[in-house]
């Protein structure tokens, strides 16, 4: 299968991919990992007139740690992420990365792609909505930052105007005790999942919640922030009862299409079991345990 | 929709040989390897990104060339199935695969040996999970997996053994 015919341009920094894209016009398209626009490309669902390649711009894959944030270069790929330091601080960064479809993809795909493609069914949208969060981007305009529970406009619509792009993902890191989950249910390695849950609990004294985060994915036409569940948590004790109205207000914010990965229903009941594990995982992490996770594959 | 089909000139490294092509913008890897190379090891499997028949290294990397551009490979190393075997004797990882049944019609074989060349790269001692985590990116149709979990054991001691670990 082959893509239709387009012209290709080599951008050598992120400003000049910003001028090119706004010199050639609204059918152009930016080429970051190409695990997802090439796919479309070659399916002909996408037919960009110009495609203009960051690969070959220098200094945009990195993960640095600036003060209490952990930033992110938009070209940095997800295996990077896999192997990285942050990785292991942050395990709830390495349930993701690692999870993301297999080897070969993790080695291509970028974070930046990852989140500009705004798929419903993307990984790095409910994860890092656990967090403080904020998309620095640079386009025609200049710069701007947009906070990430602003980012997600619609299924494969964010928040970026034409020509503009992500230069970096900043995640603001969370006092101690603080812990996270990722889990999703998918049928394969290579496919999007089913649904998944991402978690972040943030601990006082004694078993108390003092704060959470609570994301859902696969389960709308965005990643879902479940405010609802994040504060049954906030400020309770970590109890049966406490967990399950996370449980149950999730299942409620979860916005679930049936489609050939299940029903309405079996979505929001997958919802609900990776809430209450997540947030199983994400307290013994918090408490300094080191639990290793992958996803469910059924 | 352009007019004429924009040609580039690339220059790729093949398994330690340099070679510069004129190609098509919108020519994928996997079709430069094989169609303007005459390199056929590596396969065409499903042509979704799915099955990974067609993975290959590119500077050290695993990917799935029938989703790159060969225009992307531009300047790189790669590193297909022709480059296992030295002088005429098999790579350890080929017959570890012969040795343990690790093909039966051999389709997804080139793919699977480049992903087991990256995995053993990375990690030269890995664990069950983290072989079947390493090859979950490559489908095999016939063996059911078995034969090529033990290949990449065995690989793994014989490749060892050879280092000298």
């Amino acid at each position: 299968m082959y893509p239709a015919a387009f012209r290709y341009h080599r951008a050598s920094s992120l400003e000049e991919a910003v001028t090119m894209l706004s010199e050639l016009g609204e059918e152009a398209r930016l080429l970051a990992g190409g695990q997802s626009l090439i796919p479309l490309m070659k399916l002909r669902l996408a037919r960009p007139s110009d495609l203009v390649d960051l690969s070959f711009a220098p200094g945009l894959s990195y993960i640095r740690k600036e003060g209490r944030q952990i930033c992110f270069g938009a070209m940095t790929r997800h295996a990077e992420i896999e192997t990285s330091d942050a990785a292991s601080h942050l395990p709830i960064l390495h349930d993701c990365a690692a999870g993301i479809a297999d080897v070969q993809v993790r080695n291509r795909g970028t974070i930046g792609g990852s989140l500009a493609e705004a798929d419903p069914s993307g990984d790095w949208g409910p994860v890092l909505l656990t967090h403080p969060a904020e998309v620095r981007c640079v386009g025609p305009n200049g710069t701007r930052t947009i906070p990430l529970n602003e980012f997600f406009r619609d299924a494969y619509t964010s928040a970026l105007a034409p020509g503009e792009l992500i230069r970096e993902i900043a995640v603001h890191m969370l006092p101690h005790p603080t812990g996270g989950a990722y889990l999703a249910v998918k049928r394969c390695a290579q496919v999007y999942a089913t649904a998944s849950v991402a978690v972040r609990l943030t601990l006082g004294d004694k078993d108390t919640c003092r704060e959470a985060g609570i994301a859902l994915g696969c389960v709308g036409l965005t990643p879902i922030k479940a405010v609802a569940a994040e504060k049954a948590l906030a400020g309770q004790k970590l109890t049966k009862k406490t967990i399950e109205a996370a449980e149950e207000a999730a299942m409620a914010a979860a916005d679930p299409q049936p489609d050939m990965r299940g029903s309405a229903e079996y979505k929001r009941a997958v919802i609900g079991a990776l809430v209450k594990r997540a947030i199983e995982i994400a307290r013994r992490r918090a408490g300094g345990e080191r639990v290793e996770v992958s996803h469910y594959y059924a | 929709m352009p007019e004429a089909a924009q040609q580039l000139a690339i220059q790729v490294t093949v398994n330690g040989k340099v070679y510069a092509r004129e190609v098509e913008s919108r020519l994928l890897l996997v079709d430069f390897i094989r169609e303007k190379l005459g390199l056929t090891g590596t396969h065409v499997g499903c042509d979704t990104t799915y099955c990974g028949a067609c993975t290959v290294l590119l500077n050290g990397a695993s990917v799935k060339s029938c989703t790159v551009l060969a225009v992307q490979a531009d300047g790189g190393e790669l590193m297909t199935v022709e480059g296992l075997a030295q002088d005429g004797s098999l790579h350890p990882i080929q017959k570890a695969f012969a040795e343990n049944c690790g093909l039966q019609c051999g389709y997804c074989t080139p793919g699977l040996l480049m992903s087991v060349c990256q995995l053993l790269a990375r990690n030269p001692c890995p664990t069950a999970k983290e072989i079947r985590k390493g090859i979950a990116g490559n489908c095999c149709r016939c063996t059911g997996y078995q034969g090529i979990f033990r290949a990449v054991e065995s690989a793994a001691k014989e490749m060892a053994k050879q280092a000298g670990r």
